[in-house]
């Protein structure tokens, strides 16, 4: 896993984040996704499909079960992103 | 947050969304009439939120299968199929329902939901994968999460969409299951079956379809959007439920492979849970007859569903891409939908009310479910009222 990979990621998260997110708070990587940003699951999913799309990889929902940050998202992105 | 503070918050946002005092979600009906009529307060209402799609709740062969199992096995099981609860009825109408299908073999589950989360974790584990669509059941994401295989979802209906997902998955298409719904519960659309075969067999993968709300509906004998594709020897699995067009409780899977039976061994759903009343049994073997030769049903129930779809459609509202047993209108803003939700029942109409994130893409449904028992007179009403709403509504709104 580079970096800038996962940078590159960071940021697109936190652009995606915020145009879906119904609070304005800043988005860093500690932000947590569901509980801060008020994201319903279905948002989130849909994300994830985008994302799938961006990088054209496949992210399988059920790891979302250890996702609470930005960071954790980034990294698991990144993670199946350098495995491909 | 506590375990406690976390369900008062999640009232809280409930509470936010519905006004005090409204109860739209889980509305006690104090009395059924028939099919298409029950009292809710103090309302004599038309029902157009059940799913009921046959009118067969009060057909009086149901009934009197039912009374007569009730007499002669009494109320329940007491246990599993796999130990004490497999009695003579359960197999037989696990029998009638392979037959229905011309497959091998057919299981019977305790509900609906248990059919798709006893199939759905039966085949599949960890190390497969299953390709869903988006707007799926809750059943069918539980089943999926129960059975520890990789989720990917692709966008509701889009064949592209799908395509792009199967492709990146390489040569894990083999060990993956497709599972797909005959009719859509929310927007009351259909797959397009023969597209997803197509993909289905160029990928090498399994299909699982699941006809809870097309069986009855759909084919000539209403074995659902298999039978009106004619694709019975191209879908790998078929689940459903008792729930709505054989109006009782339970659920079901068929196949044409007979390692079906095997899920009998290892799916939690169908060995952990007591097996259906012998009521429950008797009334759906009874109902499945009549489904089986319902097409004057059948057609007595699209010609509801067109001519509700046409009056809604001329009334302006947007509504999902076919008509069906299932028509939404579909609304951006949830206050809009409750307002129509609750000056429908005012007007003695009751109809479902689904709000985000129940409903797809942030949007609010006020979804009606027609059945063959509504008469013309019912329907006009109906969508004479719906259209007055969308007058009162929503173009003093825009
Ligand atoms: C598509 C679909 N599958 C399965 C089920 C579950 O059926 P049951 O109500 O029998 O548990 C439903 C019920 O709403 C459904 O809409």
């Amino acid at each position: 896993m580079t970096d800038s990979n996962y940078d590159e990621i960071l940021q697109l998260l936190r652009d995606r984040l915020s145009s879906i997110a119904s609070s304005e708070i800043i988005i860093t990587a500690e932000t947590n996704i569901i509980s801060e940003l008020s994201i319903d699951s279905i948002k989130l999913l849909n994300l994830i499909m985008e994302i799938e799309d961006t990088f054209d990889i496949s992210i399988p929902i059920n790891a979302l079960a250890d996702v609470q940050t930005v960071h954790d998202l980034a990294s698991l992105i990144s993670r199946i992103k350098s495995n491909h | 947050m506590n375990l406690l503070e976390k369900l008062d918050a999640a009232a809280a946002a409930r509470k936010a969304m519905l006004p005090e005092g409204v109860g739209a979600f889980g509305i006690p009906i104090e009395e059924v009439y028939s099919a298409t009529e029950a009292r809710i307060g103090e309302r004599r209402v038309i029902l157009l939120g059940t799913n009921n799609y046959l009118g067969l709740t009060f057909a009086p062969e149901c009934i009197q299968a039912a009374h007569d199992a009730l007499d002669a096995e009494g109320t329940g099981t007491t246990g599993s199929r796999m130990a004490n609860g497999s009695y003579y009825g359960h197999r037989a109408l696990e029998r009638e329902f392979a037959e229905f299908y011309g497959y091998c073999t057919g299981i019977v589950f305790t509900t609906g939901y248990q059919a798709n989360l006893g199939t759905i974790s039966g085949l599949v584990s960890r190390g497969d994968t299953v390709l869903i669509d988006s707007d799926s059941h809750a059943s069918i994401y539980d089943g999926c999460i129960l059975s520890g295989a990789e989720i990917i979802r692709f966008k509701h209906n889009d064949m592209i969409d799908m395509e792009k997902r199967l492709r990146r998955l390489g040569n894990r298409t083999a060990n993956t299951l497709i599972i797909v719904e005959g009719i859509y519960s929310m927007l009351g659309d259909q797959a397009p079956l023969a597209e997803i075969v197509d993909l289905k067999n160029k990928y090498n993968c399994t299909l699982l379809l699941d006809e809870a709300h097309s069986i009855g509906v759909l084919g000539e004998t209403g074995q659902g959007l298999v039978e009106e594709t004619g694709l019975q020897n191209e879908v790998d699995f078929i689940t459903g439920t008792f729930s709505k067009s054989l109006c009782s409780i339970g659920g079901f899977c068929v196949s044409n492979h007979p390692q079906l039976d095997q899920l009998r061994y290892l799916s939690h759903p169908y060995i952990f849970t007591a097996s259906p009343s012998p009521a429950t049994i008797a009334s759906t073997r009874a109902a499945l007859v009549l489904l089986r030769e319902g097409k004057t049903l059948r057609r007595q129930l699209w010609r509801n569903c067109t001519q509700l779809y046409d009056h809604l459609q001329k009334a302006g509202f947007t509504l999902g891409p076919e008509p069906g047993p299932v028509i939404a209108a579909i609304l951006d803003n949830p206050r809009q939908a409750l307002q129509i939700w609750q000056n429908l029942l005012e007007n003695n109409i009751y109809v479902n009310l689904i709000l985000p994130p129940a409903a797809p893409d942030g949007k609010s449904l006020v979804r009606c479910s027609v059945n063959a028992a509504h008469t013309t007179e019912q329907i006009s009403y109906v969508g004479e009222t719906f259209a007055r709403l969308h007058r009162q509504i929503l173009d003093t709104d825009a």
